[in-house]
């Protein structure tokens, strides 16, 4: 009898055969769609219209991974969204079968091999890296050891011109009060590593352009990780007259999208030299702001672009000196609502409405360049879906566009991690495979014969 | 395969974790031979996964030393140690072929072309995958995929393997095969390993030695047949052992331990040692019981025959029935001829050198 285990119960859940592994599973409860590597079972799950990932795992992994999933959301941490877990799932053929950790699938994400295809550009590639050295730094900063940084690990949302990073494996994490250096260094090592790795997997299988160096790449994510380690967190000195620099220091963060919730200021008794130092920053400075002011949930460079476009409206229309939250909600209502409006139906799940709006600009702006001319944003926004949108993959949930990778079909196409059918020939025979599919005994049985057997250098009875 | 092997020592090695207050490994000695398979193991909470975690680097040493061969790393950054995490990353790329996928770190680590296929292929053989080198990943099973894990860690060819729980990503049919085949991987390397699980039985049929830990502390270090044979203290006697040893308390009488209607008989010179204790616990393996003409009576309520043996569950006869709900039950394993002596109330015995004696006052073993 499964038991379920949620914050969130979603009771279509309950009548699926939780009693068969999920590797099992009949394909019309499955959507394949697009994702990284895993060392476990994974598969998405559809009830109604929701997408769930299911992962089978060990019962204290599946516990840990859901409570820290769940610490991440509370800090507030962009990672996938726990839902629960199944435990007790009855046995298979007598093997008691290990637990499934489900998690929401996140919508208009995009695993790091759907985004890599024959002639990706180099720009591309390092704003994928930049999306990770900020997650890897914002879960740094909350002192989350994650243990296993990798881009399989990673889902990317598209985020204005850039990307946001999501984490979406959290079971060789750990979450400390706060991270030693050396916790961090060996986080940043386990990165490198995996990295380096995935890069070359991609550059065996013809994904990676042939400029683009696998151990180079690596070296670039770290450096930018240092580079905005040392923004975030390092201290700095100067002279007393040079006092500008404490502001300047907070607009670089807010520009990197950081806001100083406390920020530690020292000075020499004679007010001669002065240091400062960050203690506490938080990420999601635009997204905040916008949020503050429009309700909109958005990524941050989404957000930074919805806010400039927000401050012309302002300049615009000549309200400088009236309230920001009053002109904001005009924007919203006069602007970008109209131009969601003329988005139809059964395109919305292109791209997400913030992402939307951003590409309408650029859109516009383009036009603009070429005509020579004011675009009204409606205008720009109709010539965007009919010259742009309705020709874009579907990314909500799209497993028809994305796979197969690179013109290869999966052997599984539920399951990325088994790779790509090209080799026709039998596997070699494996001597050490022998015997393996049938074990005498259970896991848990403990048999003392055959220790004392082992102890006394005789060769252990048959047991039973 | 690897030149200077190296022995472990923890010296009064302690973590404290911040706003703790007590230590999660307290004052841990232990020496791990050149060449050893070292087993922690112990509930969840006991500080195994702490002990192996600080002899990695990846948590502060508070008090104490940590020394691999002659060389304190109490205060080396991980990459500094010359260990090796196994099954730290076992995700398998699908392009690339077996032999990169276990080379690929080598490769970064700028190591010529030459010495890292010698490398591939000395642990491609000791792993039983040569024939799979040039192949990809896609066919592989769940336990060569591990293999080639493995393979990744013995590349490096490092002083000290440590592996946490490296089994609990397989399925309960893999997990048995697996510890087979890294204990055996083990014994051929010949390098110090030190190996954390929760589970008794993978620690027992694994280690050459188990170390039993709880709330930090180190109970026990010793083979698994000492560890199951003279269990050091209560907690290791309940701990070590499927199903468990029997943990009966009795009274201390002239001559031995009351249980029910029954003394159990124990040396003089072991009562000596209890210190005029009015009760006693009394330790007898399942498969030390006999049934017999005199015994401890035990009210059976259920026979399990699994091959030769039968299984007797059941509680202590004598007691009333609001005691029996909460009744520890009692288990043993005797052969299949007597089975039919098994129904009711049958008394069973053991050999004396079979009865294990323990304070209840200081938990420890006095027999």
């Amino acid at each position: 009898m499964p038991r379920f285990i949620s914050a969130k119960p979603d009771s279509r859940l309950i009548p699926l055969p939780w009693g068969t592994p999920l590797a099992e599973w009949p394909v019309e409860l499955l959507v394949a769609l697009p994702r990284g590597l895993s060392r476990h079972v994974v598969r998405f799950i559809q009830v109604g219209d929701t997408v769930y990932a299911a992962k089978e795992v060990i019962e204290h992994l599946a516990q840990h991974e859901y409570r820290l999933l769940q610490d991440l959301r509370r800090l507030d941490t962009p990672a996938v969204e726990p839902m629960g877990i199944i435990t007790e799932r009855g046995e298979s053929g007598g093997v008691p079968l290990d637990p499934i950790l489900i998690t929401k699938h996140l919508q208009f994400s995009l695993p790091y091999r759907s985004l890599f295809s024959p002639g990706v550009r180099q720009e591309t590639v390092l704003r994928l890296l930049d999306a990770m050295v900020v997650l890897l730094a914002r879960l740094h900063l909350i002192g989350f050891r994650w243990g296993d940084v990798s881009l399989s690990n990673i889902l990317f949302r598209r985020d204005a011109g850039a990307f946001a990073a999501y984490l979406v494996d959290a079971e060789t994490g750990e979450l400390h009060p706060s991270l030693t250096d050396g916790q961090r260094r060996d986080d940043l090592g386990i990165a490198r590593t995996n990295l380096y790795g995935d890069f070359l997997d991609l550059q065996a299988g013809g994904l990676l352009q042939s400029n683009l160096d696998p151990l180079h790449l690596v070296e670039t994510a770290i450096d930018r990780y240092d580079e905005l380690w040392q923004e975030l967190t390092g201290a700095e000195e100067f002279s007393g007259n040079e006092l500008g620099r404490i502001e300047n220091r907070v607009r670089r963060l807010n520009t990197l999208g950081f806001d100083i919730a406390e920020l530690d200021i020292q000075t020499t008794p004679d007010g001669e030299r002065i240091r400062i130092q960050p203690k506490v920053v938080d990420a999601g400075y635009h997204s905040r702001r916008l949020m503050r002011l429009t309700g909109l949930d958005t990524e941050e460079n989404q957000a930074r672009r919805l806010l400039n476009d927000l401050d012309t409206y302002r300049w615009w229309t000549n309200q400088q000196h009236v309230d920001e939250a009053v002109v904001a909600h005009e924007w919203l209502t006069e602007v970008f609502e109209p131009v969601m409006e003329v988005v139809p139906q059964d395109l919305r799940a292109k791209r997400e409405p913030a992402q939307l709006f951003h590409e309408v600009l650029d859109y516009r702006w383009y036009k603009a360049q070429r005509e020579s001319r004011e675009v009204p944003i409606i205008e720009a926004a109709k010539g965007y879906v009919h010259d742009v949108l309705r020709s874009l993959p579907d990314e909500e949930m799209s497993p028809d566009v994305i796979l197969p990778v690179g013109g290869r079909r999966l052997v599984n196409p539920y399951d990325p991690s088994q790779g790509y059918v090209d080799e026709g020939e039998e596997p070699p025979h494996d001597p050490w495979e022998d015997g393996v599919e049938e074990p005498a005994q259970p896991s848990s049985f403990f048999d003392i014969d055959a220790l004392r057997a082992k102890a006394a250098g005789r060769p252990a009875e048959p047991a039973g | 395969m690897h030149q200077d092997m190296a022995n472990v020592t923890y010296q009064d090695a302690t973590r404290i974790y911040p706003n703790s207050d007590h230590p999660a490994v307290d004052r841990l000695n232990l020496e791990i031979n050149d060449g050893e398979f070292m087993v922690l193991v112990g509930p969840s909470g006991c500080g195994k996964s702490t002990s192996l975690r600080m002899l990695a680097g990846l948590e502060e040493v508070n008090s104490g030393r940590i020394l691999i061969g002659d060389r304190d790393v109490t205060d080396l950054p991980p990459k500094d140690r010359d260990i090796a995490m196994v099954f730290q990353n076992y995700a398998l790329y699908p392009h690339m072929t077996v032999a990169d996928n276990m080379g690929f770190a080598l490769k970064m680590q700028n190591m010529p072309k030459a010495e890292r296929n010698t490398r591939v292929l000395e642990a491609a053989k000791l792993l039983g995958l040569e024939d799979f080198l040039s192949r990809k990943p896609k066919a592989l099973s769940g336990g060569q995929r591990q293999r080639v894990a493995m393979g990744r860690a013995i590349v490096r060819q490092p002083q000290v393997f440590l592996m946490d729980e490296p089994l609990s990503n397989l399925d309960a049919k893999l997990r048995v095969a697996t510890r087979t085949q890294i204990a055996a991987l083990q014994q051929r390397l010949g390098v110090t390993t030190v190996y954390v699980t929760h589970d008794q039985v993978e620690a027992m049929t694994m280690g050459h030695r188990v170390a039993v830990m709880k709330d930090g502390l180190l109970q026990q270090v010793d083979s698994p047949l000492e560890l199951y044979d003279r269990p050091a203290n209560l907690f290791v006697a309940g701990f070590i052992g499927s199903p468990a040893m029997n943990l009966i308390q009795g009274k201390q009488v002239e001559g031995g331990v009351q249980v029910g209607d029954y003394v159990v008989p124990i040396a003089r010179e072991i009562l000596a040692k209890a210190n005029g204790e009015e009760t006693l616990t009394i330790g007898i393996r399942p498969e030390a019981f006999e049934v017999a003409e005199q015994g401890i009576g035990v009210e059976v309520s259920l026979v399990e025959e699994l091959g030769s043996d039968t299984y007797l569950y059941g509680t202590l006869s004598g007691l009333g029935d609001d005691e029996k709900f909460n009744a520890q039950q009692i288990v043993a394993r005797i052969s299949a001829r007597h089975t039919g002596r098994a129904s009711g109330t049958v008394r069973l015995n053991s050999k004396p050198e079979l009865i294990h004696v323990f304070s209840n006052a200081t938990q420890e073993r006095i027999s």
